[in-house]
């Protein structure tokens, strides 16, 4: 007892400064202090200087008619429209092609990963000279070549390359029908939505029925029939509620149908191609991660390759390519920022560049922009580590 | 505890200190250049060549005030700019002048804490078509593409007109004019438009520059001028003055090749004020007195800038036009120097 009792009374006689949990929580809190301190001082300097040289300061710019176009625009916009909406067109146009980017990157990605590691030599090699090309070229560059290589040979309006008088193709860019809605057209999205549901309860219970009785039921092939039929079936049974909007040559270019624009191609097809370069690499690296004695122990289970493939490589593979991944998604979204050398109306474009310059508000415009990007990033990362905690590997 | 007071001190050191940049003619004089915002690259107005020698009508805006200062005109340094990045680059300090084909607008005036000096280039916007095309007026364009480079009043000016007249256009933006030009190389757009002065410029750069042409038309007032920040008089003045001493000098006729002839000889109480020989002080704005004869002899009078850079005799070919002083029917006009 005395000896317990001792190094307690010795510590009320310890000064509070020398105790190691008081000191460590005194300096964070002074640390914190100086950091904000110092943010505060950033802040209110800036301010300071700017009102001195006479700049107008603050975020009431936002709500001024902008005046100017925009080459490509998901939401309605015209010139009488706010800084404020140039700020949303930008970023819808960089959302749009963040995740076309993605959705192409993953699967070339996915594809090049898996064909490198064929036991085809042909296959293999072709593999390993994508990734060493794309991946050791400058993004930049890949951008400009792909715009100057897509318009330059492409011809000029009145000279489109056309399929069947509904699709066009010229230096303007693509131009397919585009599919119009009528009254009733919702009843074929419900169908879908419906089938959607049903497909996925479907595999859900065949997936209890066979871990309880061990008999299996082909969930996948039966919800793909009901994903695609049962909404066919309903729109032809409402009778057609769609009609086509067809592109129409006119004065300068087509007007009508739903236009794909050269720079947003070549965007995607650069910032897909030069992405799925890395992440065929984190593919390789996944599978090869995983031991060659899981897959001789799933043959010795009596397993058949393909089943081994889905149901004891890839799942583990996961764990490695995942994080990987998350980081190549993050990249993809940033570098799409490099539209701007070739015109693409994205956020640093239209709103860090033009409604930069015509209101001059640097420091708010690109804080706005850095957020921007800072939150587009923190999503996708906080969507992927969830989507990371449910693959890892269980430990039971 | 010692931690804690290195971070308390730093603390107010920084509450404490506030920026003093001092006036731009003592940091001038001190670092013995002028550091001048220029474009990346539109010929007659500001371009390097292949020995990175710079020349350009507003190039020899910053020879000018080079001149005046240092009595050298070589003591100049320059920042190719792009549109988007001008305004930023005067504003932090990172140039000093700024005399880059920039548009003399209320919004910039007034707002962005600039001043702009004077115009040193009375322009217009036009639209530079291929021949092929085979339109003759702007009016016939409904629809058409446009190459615009960003941040210009250009992008607002075509907006304006296309509403105005109720028609539809698509614009597409780049960030520098060679990246323009290049897209209306390749076709991206039916015409490329900016100033009038700039098309003739970048015409040069196609490969067959007599495939396309400018429109007659001139649908925007750009009144172009150096620029530099707001809050200091003294170098706002310097800036202003060395524009009118070459505009005042080509009215009274001197040129740099008879600027020494007219300091020895000349007995006109105006030409005797340009020149720092009698009457005026440069000192009032902190140079020296022969400023006047330091800018001709160095730079040469506006007539002489002009014709060398962008005149009937350049690669430009441009005629004066607005340009001519105000005696000869144009709308340059300088204030005496008295």
């Amino acid at each position: 007892m005395a000896a317990e009792h001792t190094p307690q009374s010795s510590t009320s006689k310890v000064p509070l400064w020398r105790l190691p949990a008081f000191r460590a929580i005194l300096f964070q809190v002074l640390l914190v202090l100086g950091i904000l301190a110092f943010g505060n001082f950033l802040l209110s300097n800036t301010l300071q200087n700017m009102e001195q040289r006479g700049i107008t300061t603050g975020f009431g710019f936002l709500d001024n008619a902008a005046g100017f176009g925009i080459l490509q625009s998901l939401i309605p916009f015209d010139e009488t429209d706010s800084y404020g909406r140039t700020f949303i067109v930008g970023l819808l146009n960089t959302l749009l092609v963040a995740a076309l980017g993605i959705l192409f990157a993953t699967f070339l990605g996915f594809f090049i990963g898996v064909a490198r590691l064929s036991k085809n030599w042909l296959v293999a090699r072709l593999a390993t000279v994508y990734i060493e090309t794309f991946r050791n070229i400058p993004l930049l560059l890949q951008i400009m070549f792909w715009y100057f290589a897509v318009l330059r040979p492409l011809p000029r309006p009145r000279q489109s390359l056309s399929v069947g008088d509904s699709i066009f193709l010229n230096n303007r860019g693509l131009f397919i029908p585009r599919p119009v809605a009528e009254d009733g057209f919702g009843l074929v999205l419900a169908a879908l939505l419906l089938a959607v549901i049903g497909s996925i309860l479907l595999v859900r219970w065949a997936h209890r029925r066979q871990e309880a009785t061990g008999q299996q039921f082909p969930g996948g092939l039966v919800s793909l029939a009901a994903i695609i039929g049962l909404p066919l079936a309903t729109y032809w049974l409402s009778g057609s509620p769609l009609h086509w909007d067809y592109p129409v040559l006119g004065g300068f270019n087509f007007s009508g149908g739903l236009e794909v624009i050269p720079e947003l191609a070549a965007l995607v097809l650069a910032l897909s191609i030069y992405t799925a370069a890395f992440i065929a690499e984190a593919v390789r690296s996944g599978i090869q991660a995983v031991s060659h004695g899981q897959t001789e122990a799933a043959y010795a289970l009596g397993l058949r390759p393909r089943l081994t493939l889905k149901l004891v490589i890839i799942p583990q593979a996961m764990r490695v390519i995942i994080p990987q991944l998350t980081s190549q998604y993050l990249n993809l979204t940033k570098n799409s920022s490099l539209a701007t050398a070739i015109g693409y109306p994205d956020l640093v474009n239209v709103f860090a560049g033009t409604t930069l310059n015509q209101t001059g508000q640097a420091v708010e415009v690109i804080a706005m922009t850095m957020g921007v990007y800072l939150f587009i990033s923190l999503v996708i990362s906080t969507f992927m580590n969830w989507y990371n905690k449910r693959k890892q590997l269980i430990e039971r | 505890m010692k931690n804690t007071l290195a971070i308390g001190l730093g603390v107010a050191l920084a509450l404490s200190g506030t920026v003093n940049a001092g006036t731009t003619l003592d940091g001038v004089k001190g670092k013995g250049f002028v550091q001048c915002g220029v474009s990346t690259g539109i010929p007659g107005f500001s371009s390097a060549d292949d020995k990175g020698k710079f020349t350009g009508i507003d190039v020899d805006m910053c020879r000018a005030v080079a001149a005046a200062i240092f009595g050298d005109a070589e003591k100049v340094k320059y920042s190719p700019l792009t549109a988007k990045e001008r305004f930023t680059a005067l504003q932090s300090g990172e140039v000093d002048m700024l005399p880059r084909n920039t548009t003399w607008t209320y919004t910039r005036d007034s707002s962005l804490g600039l001043n702009f000096t004077g115009v040193n280039y009375y322009d217009g916007q036009g639209f530079l078509v291929t021949k092929k095309l085979g339109v003759k007026s702007a009016l016939e364009m409904d629809g058409a593409a446009f190459c615009i480079q960003a941040g210009t009043t250009t992008e607002l000016n075509l907006a304006d007109y296309f509403r105005a007249n109720k028609m539809s256009y698509t614009p597409i933006t780049f960030d520098t004019s060679d990246q323009t030009i290049k897209a209306f190389e390749a076709g991206r757009c039916d015409a490329l438009t900016s100033d009038q002065s700039q098309l003739y410029a970048l015409r040069i750069k196609l490969s067959d520059p007599n495939s396309a042409m400018v429109l007659p038309e001139v649908i925007s007032k750009e009144p172009l001028g150096p620029v530099v920040r707001q809050g200091d008089d003294e170098w706002f003045n310097i800036v202003k003055w060395s524009l009118f001493a070459m505009v005042n000098a080509e009215e009274l006729g001197v040129t740099s090749a008879n600027v020494d002839e007219m300091k020895a000889s000349s007995t006109d109480p105006n030409v005797r004020r340009l020149l720092g020989i009698e009457g005026v002080k440069g000192e009032w704005m902190g140079i020296p007195d022969d400023w006047g004869y330091n800018i001709v002899k160095q730079v040469g009078n506006y007539g002489e800038a002009f014709e060398r850079n962008v005149g009937m005799g350049s690669a430009l070919g441009i005629s004066r036009g607005l340009n001519a002083l105000w005696s000869k029917g144009g709308l340059q006009y300088a204030p005496p120097i008295r």
